[in-house]
């Protein structure tokens, strides 16, 4: 409420606000913990895994590809326009695997399925904490965070590591489409330098990130659904903050990865 | 089977139950009175565990649960089954996956008996015709009952029932009425929260009624019907008290008059 804003000295708002964020970090992280115990503890819900698999996955993969054709087609283009001056614009598929496998195909591909499906389970499990039907899955003696978290947890990192390969190919391809159509690129010299450029320590990196990025999108988003308070105006909430923080929290680990391989190639 | 001990709850900042003390002996219809808002449907979560008290203990069959893991709760619950107040029906689930849920679950049956189970709970309510529909497509009293199918199928030996008549038509509320009895003659342990007297009187064995999270009576219907403290009386009978008393929930000495007036005067006030 606004009242307590204006009522309240600015320093112990600040506190107040601090000590709610220990909690909420406090709270993540024994659902986080709880989460992952349930993956190696049955019941293992192998019925709503799949579920969940077809979820993510088929319904992602429209989406993820389209990302990643544009991608690699503007990544194309302003390659060239960078590497003209040079007289380099024939090296411009190196420049394009090498980024999109690093950088642009997991940052962008987890973006765009923290949108879809990030928000879609922190939706779905929101709506189940406001209609009581989290507590009636308890009341049955099932485990929701079983059922619903270590589910969905096991779908993300299973499918989002796929996604990410998916999109990481097709930015390639479609920059491969502008090299042949607008730059005039031998196609065999595309690809040859293509995959020259990519490293195994690039690959490594491609897969920790959609596997980091996967955790994050299942957990925040069943966090934000789980702690749903305040009716359906609360499930718009939590919506809108899965969302929020799972992008910040995949951009802000994505420069720590980053980070953490150039300390150690 | 389910015994209250000096229960405190506060839920937020509110206090919502005070040194609430009665048990559920095995076998036995409870039915829990009280005014909207003094802490039935809370009295029904703790015994389930799904709230802790602030003080207090809940025993469940011998079994202190209140200072249980999440984890040992689970087999607490599977002996109990909830019939939710707004049924709670789980949204992606099929009526006969909804009603099928825990023996499914359990994995004890084969998914042949499971059905059949499923389709007899849901004949009782009188809806083994709606098996493949999703609860978005019910009305609000069929989700009703297909929440108490649900508890029904389960195979649980106590059931707690929340409102189970609440917004049901007569003859289903009578039907209601006569399975709560049946029940409880076959010696299945129930506890039974209801507003409507007609159907508490009928069902119970003993009734406590709650007033403002405060137990106000604990007794038989007989002695509930020949109780003479003040608060019981009023609950029980508003409309004999003298015409100059106000009923409590709005005693706060705020004239109602320029409501009423605005409502029944033929133009508006704007
Ligand atoms: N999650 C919650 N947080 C805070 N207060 C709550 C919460 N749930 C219930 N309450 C409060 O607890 C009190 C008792 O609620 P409860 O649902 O037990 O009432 P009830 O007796 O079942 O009422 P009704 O007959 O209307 O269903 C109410 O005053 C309600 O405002
Ligand atoms: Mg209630």
């Amino acid at each position: 409420m606004p009242k307590d804003g204006v009522v309240m000295p600015t320093s112990l708002n600040l506190t107040a606000r601090f000590f709610d964020l220990l909690l909420i970090v406090q709270e993540f992280t024994i659902l986080s913990v709880q989460t992952v115990a349930g993956l190696v503890r049955p019941p293992w819900y192998l019925r709503e895994i799949m579920l969940q698999l077809d979820r993510i996955g088929v319904g992602s993969l429209f989406i993820v590809m389209l990302t990643g054709l544009f991608t690699g087609m503007v990544l194309a283009l302003q390659g060239a326009v960078q590497l003209e001056p040079y007289g380099a614009t024939m090296y411009v598929s190196r420049l394009i695997s090498e980024s999109v496998v690093r950088e642009l195909g997991p940052v962008l591909a987890a973006l765009m399925i923290a949108g879809r499906v990030g928000t879609g389970i922190a939706s779905e499990i929101a709506s189940m904490q406001v209609t009581e039907q989290i507590d009636a899955l308890r009341a049955e003696g099932t485990d929701p965070i079983k059922k619903l978290a270590t589910t969905r947890l096991a779908a993300c990192l299973i499918m989002i590591p796929l996604l990410t390969i998916i999109t990481n190919c097709i930015a390639i391809l479609g920059g491969w489409l502008v090299a042949r159509l607008y730059l005039a690129i031998d196609s065999y010299f595309y690809w040859t330098w293509a995959f020259e450029a990519i490293q195994l320590d690039d690959i490594v990196q491609g897969l920790v990130k959609p596997l980091v990025f996967g955790f994050i999108i299942a957990m925040v988003s069943c966090y934000a659904g789980f702690s749903t308070k305040g009716g359906t105006a609360g499930v718009g909430v939590s919506t809108t903050q899965s969302m929020v923080y799972s992008s910040i929290l995949i951009l802000a680990s994505d420069f720590l990865i980053t980070k953490f391989f150039m300390a150690f190639a | 089977m389910i015994e209250y001990a000096n229960v405190w709850l506060s839920l937020g900042d509110r206090l919502i139950l005070k040194d609430v003390s009665f048990s559920v002996q095995p076998g036995e219809t409870r039915v829990i009175l009280g005014g909207s808002g003094s802490g039935k449907t809370t009295l029904l979560r703790l015994a389930l565990g799904l709230y802790r008290p602030d003080k207090g203990t809940i025993t469940v069959v011998g079994q202190d649960i209140t200072g249980l893991r999440e984890r040992d709760l689970f087999q607490v619950r599977q002996q109990m089954a909830m019939v939710f107040q707004d049924a709670a029906l789980f949204d992606s689930l099929s009526v006969r996956e909804n009603v099928g849920y825990r023996l499914w679950e359990q994995g004890l049956l084969s998914d042949e008996e499971i059905e059949q189970k499923a389709l007899e709970s849901l004949r009782f309510v009188g809806l083994d015709d709606i098996l493949d529909k999703m609860p978005a497509e019910l009305s609000g009293g069929m989700r009703k009952r297909v929440g108490i199918a649900r508890a029904l199928a389960s195979g649980a030996k106590t059931l707690l029932y929340d409102e189970p008549t609440a917004g049901l038509d007569p003859i289903n509320t009578c039907v209601i009425g006569r399975l709560i009895l049946r029940l409880k003659t076959m010696g299945v342990t129930q506890v039974v929260v209801t507003h409507d007297l007609d159907t508490a009187y009928r069902v119970a064995d003993r009734m406590i009624l709650i007033i403002k999270g405060r137990l106000a009576f604990d007794g038989t219907p007989d002695e509930l019907r020949a109780c003479d403290q003040p608060a019981v009386r009023e609950f029980l009978d508003p409309s004999s008290m003298p015409s100059e008393w106000t009923p409590s929930p709005n005693s706060n000495g705020i004239s109602d008059e320029p409501l009423l007036r605005s409502i029944a005067s033929p133009r508006s006030v704007s």
